[in-house]
C-alpha cells in the first residue's frame, strides 16, 4: 500500500469528511429530485393512461345486447320483431346456501337434471359478478314464481331480455333468415366483446344476415364497481342500448303467410311482384324451418330431420332453386317470334310428333293439335308449333328476348346466395362446351328444357315484364324500389298480343282453365308449364307413358305457373313453381294455387275461405303439419326425450355456411338430376363447371 | 428557542426534527386510516400508539451520552451477529426460512437492528483507526468483514432488501471515512459486472423474478409484475391533486397489494396526488438534511461518521422504497419509514433518530459553552 500524503492528521480527516458529506448530501438531493421527477412523470404526463387503467380496474361493464331493428312489411306489420324474454340468472358472488337455492329453483322452474348439472358446472367456473344463466325463454308463470320468492333466493336475478320473434314462423323463414349465436370464428375476426355476450344473436341467413349492420344497433352496458377479487361493490349508472334501425320491406305479410299456407304440402315457391314498381309482395319457399326455434340453436334431431327431407326445407328455392322453366317460356317465345317477323296468323299443323334428323320430337298431346296460329299454340301449349317456328328462326333470335325479360339475369337483392340459371345460345355453347349448337338444342330450349334453367324469381320477373312492357327490377326493401323502369324495346302490339294469348290460356279454353279467378270482373292471364325430369324412352312411349303418381317423388315432373292480373290492366304478376309436383292432386297443383294467391290480392276473404275449404285435406296449417312431421320423425328415429331436450349450440351446425353447403348440394343434385333425366346434356348455371 | 415561555428542558429539544417526524407520522396515520376503509382499526390506531411510545423512547435515548454509543457499538454489533446466527440455525432446525427470534414476550428481528448497528460499528472501527492508516489496506478489509458477515447472514434468510441496506449503510460510512474514491468507482464497476451473474446464480427464483419483472413489469401483469403495475396505476391515476381523501379506488378495491405496508406511498399518492407525494419527499429530505447537519456540527470522528451514516440509513429506507413503488427499482420489501404499517422499520428509524438527537444534544451543549 502506498502511503498517502493527504490524510495524516485529524484536521485533514475532518476536512475530507465535510467534503464527502457534502457530496453525499448532493447525491441524496439528486435522488430526491429524481423521485419527484419520476412521480411528476407518472402523475402528469402519463396521468390519462393510468387513469383509464385505474377505471378499467374499477369498473366492470357487462354489455347488454342491443334490441334488433324490426323488419316490417309494406303496411307496417312486423315480419320480425323482438319478444320479451324472461330469464333467470345467478350472480355467484351473492349466492348463499347454494344447495337450498338451487333445489328451490329446480322445483320452481321445473328444470331437468342435466340442466341442473350444467348450472352447477357453470357456477364452479364462474367469476364473482359474471351472471350464470339458469334458464331463458321462460313463460310468465314460472318467471313470476321465481320473482315472488326472491327474498328466499339470495343471488338469483330474474331479468327481462329480448329474443327475436317471427310472427309468421316458417312462412317467412327464407325471407328473413334467422339469427343465432356468433361462432368462435366470427369472434376471432372482430374481437368485438359483444359477440361473446350471453343472449346476443346475429343474422345467420337471409335478410337478417344481409341487413346485419342496420339491424344490430349499439349495445348498452351495465356498469358495476368491483374489487380485485371480483366482489361487487356498487352498481353504477347503466347505459341503455341503442336499438337497431327498423327496416320496411315491400312484402305484404298477409300475402306472404297466405301463399306459404296455400302451397300446402308442396315443395315449392311463390313470388308476387307489383307490376307498376317491381316491388316483391311475397317471396315464399316451402317447406321451411321455423326461424323462431333456430334462434336458440336447434337440436341435432331437428337438424337431421330438416337435412334429410327431400322437400329441401333448408333451401330458399326462390333465389337458389333452378328449374327448367318448361312451357312457361312460350309467351316469351311468341314475343321473340313476333319480333323476328313471324306473323301471328301463321299456322303450323301439329301431328303430335316432329322428326328432326334421326330424332323424333313429341308434342305433349299424343294425337296432335292440328293447325294452330300463335295464340292457339300458346293457349294449347303446343310444342310442335314452337319446335317448328324456332327451327325456322334459330334459337339465337330467341335468347336475347329471354334475357331481356329476365331469364338468366341476376337482380340486386339483399341475399347472399343467388343462382341465376342459363339462357343458352350458340355462342354460349361454343364457349362452355367447345361444341356446335344443334337443331335439337334449339328445340329443347324452345320448350324451356335442355340447357334452359331459371329460378322462380326470374319467372315472376318475366311475367311482370311481359305484363307491364317495362324492364322492372324486383326489390325487397321499401327504401330501394327501382321506380321508372325503362320500356322494353318491343312493339306494344306484340306485347299486347302475347298478353291476349296468355289470357286465352286461362279464359279461352287453354291449358290453364283451372286458374280462372273467382273474383267477378277480374281475369287472370297466365301460362302453365311442366318440366320433365326424366327421359321418356321409346319403349315407354309405346307402352303408355307412366303417370306421375306411379313414379317416385324425385322422378315426377315439376309444375310451373306464371301469370298476371287483371289481364287487361296488369297490376300483379306471379310465379309458382312446385318441385316434382307431377300434377297429381288438383288442389295442390299450380293453376289453383296461382288462382288462390291472385284472388287474395283482390278479395282476401274469398281467398281465405277457399283455403279453409282445402287446408284440412292436407293436414292443416303449417305449424300443425310441422309438429306432426316432427313427431313422426322422432318416433321413427326414437331418441330418448332427454337427449332431445338438451339444446346446445356447439353440436348443431346451424350456422350459415352449413345451411349454404346443404342447399348447394341439394341444388346441384337437383339440377344434375333434372338434366340427366330430361335426356339432355347436363347444363348448370353459368359459373359452375360441369362434372364429367 | 423562546426560553421564557417554555421550561428549559423542553425548549432545548430539537423541535425542528421532532415536528417534521410528527408531521410525517401523522400523515402516515391519515393514510392508514383511509387504507382501512375509513377506520382507525386495524392499522392507524396501533401504529399511532406505537409511534408515540417509540418517539418517547427516542427522546429518552437522546439523553444518552455519545460515549456510551461509542463503547457499546462493537459489543452490540457482536450480539446482533450472534442473534442472526441463532435465527439462521433455528430456521434450519424448524425448516424453512426464519427472520425473527421469539423471546416469549416479543419477537425480535435482529436484521432490523443491524441497519443502525453496522453504521455504529463501522464508525467505531474508523474511530479506532489512526488517521494515517486511512488509505491503507488495513483500513478496508476489517470494515469489509464487518459489513459482509451480517449482510451474508441476512441475505441467506433470504432478505435481499435488508442485506442491501446493510451493505449500503456500511459503504456510506467507509466513503465518509475517506476510503479512496477509486475503490468506490471500482466497486461500482465490479457490481455492474457481478449483478447479472448474481441474478443468474445466487438469487432465489422469486428474487430473480422480481428483478426480471422490474425490468419489464407488463410481461407478467397478473403475476409478480402485478405489484409494480398496480402501484404505478395508483400513482399515475392520482394526478396532481389526487382523487381525494378516502376516494382512492386502487387501494379501497384491493387492486393495490400491500397498500398499507410496502406500497403505502402509492395509496397516499392516489388520494393526495403529486402534491402530497412531493411534500412527503420534501419532509423526508429535510429530516435527512438535519441529520447531515448534525454530522457536520459534530466533533470527533465517531460522532460525525455515525450521524451521517444514520442519516443515510433513513435516506436508503425512503429512497429504495420510493424507487420500488415508482417502478425504478425491483420489489425488495423495504417499507417506507414512519408511514408504512409495521413495527420494525418504525423502531429502527426512531432508534436512528434517537442516536442522532443524542449527538445533536452534545453538539449544542458544546456550542453553548
Amino acid at each position: 500500500m502506498r502511503r498517502s500524503p493527504r490524510i495524516v492528521t485529524e484536521a485533514m480527516q475532518a476536512y475530507s469528511f465535510s467534503r464527502r458529506a457534502w457530496m453525499l448530501g448532493a447525491a441524496q438531493l439528486g435522488v430526491g429530485a429524481l423521485l419527484a421527477g419520476r412521480m411528476a412523470w407518472l402523475s402528469i404526463a402519463e396521468n390519462a393512461r393510468y387513469n383509464s387503467l385505474s377505471e378499467s380496474n374499477r369498473v366492470n361493464a357487462t354489455l347488454i345486447p342491443p334490441r334488433r331493428g324490426w323488419l316490417i312489411d309494406r303496411n307496417g306489420v312486423p315480419v320480425a320483431n323482438n319478444r320479451t324474454d324472461f330469464r333467470v340468472d345467478i350472480i355467484p358472488d351473492r349466492l348463499r346456501e347454494k344447495d337450498r337455492v338451487l333445489s328451490l329453483l329446480a322445483q320452481l322452474l321445473q328444470l331437468p337434471p342435466d340442466e341442473m348439472e350444467r348450472i352447477h358446472l357453470d357456477l364452479d367456473r364462474a367469476a364473482g359478478f359474471q351472471p350464470v344463466q339458469v334458464a331463458e325463454k321462460l313463460d310468465w308463470e314460472r318467471f313470476a314464481a321465481v320473482s315472488v320468492r326472491l327474498p328466499e333466493l339470495p343471488g338469483v336475478q330474474p331479468t327481462r331480455g329480448f329474443a327475436r320473434h317471427y310472427p309468421g314462423g316458417a312462412a317467412v323463414a327464407h325471407l328473413t333468415g334467422y339469427v343465432g349465436a356468433p361462432t368462435a370464428e366470427q369472434f376471432k375476426e372482430t374481437r368485438d366483446p359483444l359477440l361473446v355476450t350471453p343472449g346476443f344473436r346475429l343474422g345467420k341467413d337471409g335478410l337478417e344476415k344481409a341487413l346485419e349492420k342496420r339491424l344490430r344497433g349499439q349495445p348498452g352496458a351495465k356498469r358495476v364497481e368491483v374489487t380485485a377479487r371480483g366482489k361487487l361493490v356498487a352498481e353504477l349508472a347503466t347505459r341503455p342500448d341503442v336499438p337497431g334501425r327498423n327496416t320496411r320491406l315491400t312484402i305484404d305479410a298477409g300475402l306472404q303467410e297466405y301463399a306459404a299456407r296455400r302451397l300446402g304440402t308442396n315443395s315449392g315457391s311463390a313470388v308476387v311482384i307489383d307490376c307498376r314498381t317491381g316491388e316483391m309482395l311475397c317471396m315464399v319457399s316451402m317447406p321451411a324451418y321455423d326461424p323462431n326455434s333456430f334462434s336458440d340453436g336447434i337440436s341435432h334431431l331437428e337438424w337431421e330431420m330438416l337435412s334429410a327431407n327431400d322437400h329441401v326445407p333448408l333451401m330458399n328455392k326462390v333465389t337458389q332453386g333452378l328449374y327448367p322453366p318448361g312451357s312457361t317460356v312460350k309467351p316469351m317465345n311468341a314475343l321473340a317470334l313476333l319480333e323476328a317477323g313471324v306473323a301471328p296468323t301463321d299456322r303450323i299443323n301439329c301431328t303430335g310428333a316432329l322428326r328432326v334428323g334421326t330424332g323424333v320430337f313429341h308434342c305433349h298431346k299424343r294425337g296432335g293439335h292440328g293447325g294452330l296460329d300463335m295464340k292457339g299454340a300458346v293457349a294449347q301449349s303446343c310444342d310442335i308449333y314452337f319446335y317448328e317456328m324456332i327451327r325456322r328462326m334459330g334459337y339465337d333470335r330467341i335468347a336475347p328476348v329471354a334475357r331481356a325479360v329476365g331469364l338468366g339475369q341476376k337482380f340486386e337483392l339483399p341475399f347472399g346466395t343467388q343462382r341465376y340459371g342459363t339462357v343458352p345460345d350458340s355462342a354460349w355453347k361454343l364457349a362452355k362446351y367447345k361444341d356446335r349448337w344443334t337443331v335439337a338444342d334449339g328445340l329443347n330450349a324452345s320448350i324451356g328444357q335442355g340447357y334452359v334453367l331459371a329460378n322462380p324469381l326470374q319467372l315472376a320477373v318475366m311475367a311482370s315484364r311481359l305484363a307491364s312492357g317495362r324492364a322492372l327490377q324486383p326489390s325487397l326493401l321499401a327504401a330501394q324500389v327501382h321506380r321508372d323502369a325503362d320500356a322494353l324495346p318491343y312493339q306494344s302490339e306484340h306485347l299486347q298480343l302475347v298478353r291476349e294469348a296468355m289470357w286465352g290460356v286461362v279464359n279461352g279454353g287453354g291449358t290453364g282453365g283451372a286458374a280462372r279467378l273467382l273474383v267477378p270482373g277480374v281475369a287472370i292471364a297466365g301460362k302453365t308449364g311442366t318440366a320433365q325430369v326424366r327421359r321418356i324412352t321409346m319403349a315407354e312411349r309405346r307402352g303408355g307413358v307412366l303417370k306421375n303418381g306411379q313414379l317416385p317423388f324425385k322422378m315426377r315432373d315439376h309444375a310451373l305457373f306464371v301469370g298476371f292480373a287483371p289481364a287487361d290492366n296488369p297490376r300483379y304478376a306471379m310465379a309458382v313453381v312446385l318441385e316434382h309436383n307431377g300434377h297429381t292432386v288438383r288442389n295442390l297443383d299450380t293453376p289453383m294455387i296461382g288462382r288462390d294467391i291472385m284472388t287474395y290480392m283482390f278479395d282476401r276473404d274469398r281467398a281465405l275461405a277457399s283455403l279453409a275449404d282445402v287446408e284440412p285435406t292436407w293436414g292443416g296449417d303449417i305449424a300443425t303439419r310441422m309438429a306432426a312431421d316432427e313427431a313422426t320423425y322422432r318416433a321413427e328415429h326414437n331418441p330418448p326425450p332427454t337427449a332431445v331436450a338438451t339444446k346446445t349450440d356447439d353440436v348443431v351446425p346451424s350456422d350459415a355456411p352449413a345451411v349454404e353447403a346443404a342447399t348447394d348440394l341439394a341444388n346441384r343434385t337437383q339440377a344434375a338430376l333434372a338434366n340427366e333425366a330430361a335426356g339432355v346434356t347436363p347444363a348448370e348455371e353459368g359459373t359452375t363447371e360441369r362434372t364429367p | 428557542m423562546s426560553a421564557s415561555l417554555l421550561p428549559e428542558p423542553i425548549a432545548r429539544l430539537p423541535w425542528r426534527v421532532i415536528l417534521l417526524v410528527l408531521a410525517i407520522a401523522c400523515f402516515g396515520q391519515v393514510v392508514l386510516y383511509s387504507a382501512a376503509g375509513g377506520s382507525v382499526r386495524p392499522w392507524a390506531l396501533s401504529q399511532g400508539i406505537r409511534f408515540f411510545v417509540l418517539l418517547g423512547a427516542a427522546l429518552t435515548l437522546s439523553y444518552v451520552p455519545t460515549r456510551i454509543w461509542k463503547t457499546g457499538a462493537l459489543p452490540a454489533y457482536a450480539i446482533i451477529v450472534v442473534s442472526l446466527l441463532a435465527v439462521e440455525l433455528l430456521g434450519k432446525v424448524s425448516g424453512g426460512s426464519q427472520r425473527w427470534l421469539d423471546l416469549g414476550f416479543i419477537r425480535l428481528q435482529p436484521s432490523e437492528f443491524m441497519k443502525p448497528a453496522i453504521v455504529l460499528a463501522c464508525a467505531r472501527f474508523y474511530d479506532l483507526l489512526p488517521p494515517g492508516e486511512t488509505r491503507r489496506f488495513g483500513a478496508i478489509w476489517p470494515a469489509a468483514v464487518l459489513i459482509g458477515l451480517p449482510a451474508a447472514l441476512v441475505m441467506a434468510q433470504p432478505d435481499l432488501g435488508t442485506g442491501l441496506m446493510i451493505c449500503a449503510g456500511g459503504a456510506t460510512v467507509m466513503f465518509l471515512a475517506g476510503i479512496p474514491l477509486r475503490l468506490f468507482i471500482g466497486g461500482g464497476l465490479a457490481a455492474a459486472v457481478s449483478i447479472p451473474l448474481a441474478v443468474n446464480f445466487l438469487l432465489h427464483d422469486y428474487q430473480r423474478n422480481r428483478i426480471l419483472i422490474f425490468l419489464d413489469p407488463e410481461s407478467d401483469p397478473l403475476g409478480t409484475g402485478y405489484h409494480i403495475s398496480q402501484s404505478k396505476i395508483a400513482i399515475g391515476s392520482g394526478g396532481v391533486w389526487g382523487k381525494g381523501f378516502m376516494q382512492g379506488t386502487q387501494s379501497h378495491l384491493d387492486y393495490l397489494p400491500e397498500g398499507h405496508t410496502d406500497f403505502v406511498f402509492a395509496t397516499m399518492a392516489e388520494e393526495w396526488g403529486l402534491v402530497g407525494g412531493c411534500l412527503l419527499i420534501l419532509a423526508f429530505m429535510l429530516v435527512i438534511r438535519w441529520g447531515i447537519e448534525v454530522a457536520q456540527a459534530s466533533e470527533g470522528r465517531f460522532a460525525r461518521l455515525t450521524a451521517a451514516g444514520l442519516a443515510s440509513t433513513i435516506f436508503f429506507y425512503v429512497g429504495i422504497n420510493l424507487m420500488m413503488v415508482m417502478g425504478l427499482a425491483p420489489v425488495v420489501g423495504i417499507p417506507l419509514p414512519l408511514v408504512s404499517f409495521g413495527s420494525s422499520a418504525q423502531m429502527t428509524v426512531l432508534l436512528c433518530l434517537g442516536i442522532l438527537m443524542s449527538i445533536d444534544r452534545e453538539n449544542r451543549r458544546r456550542a453553548r459553552w
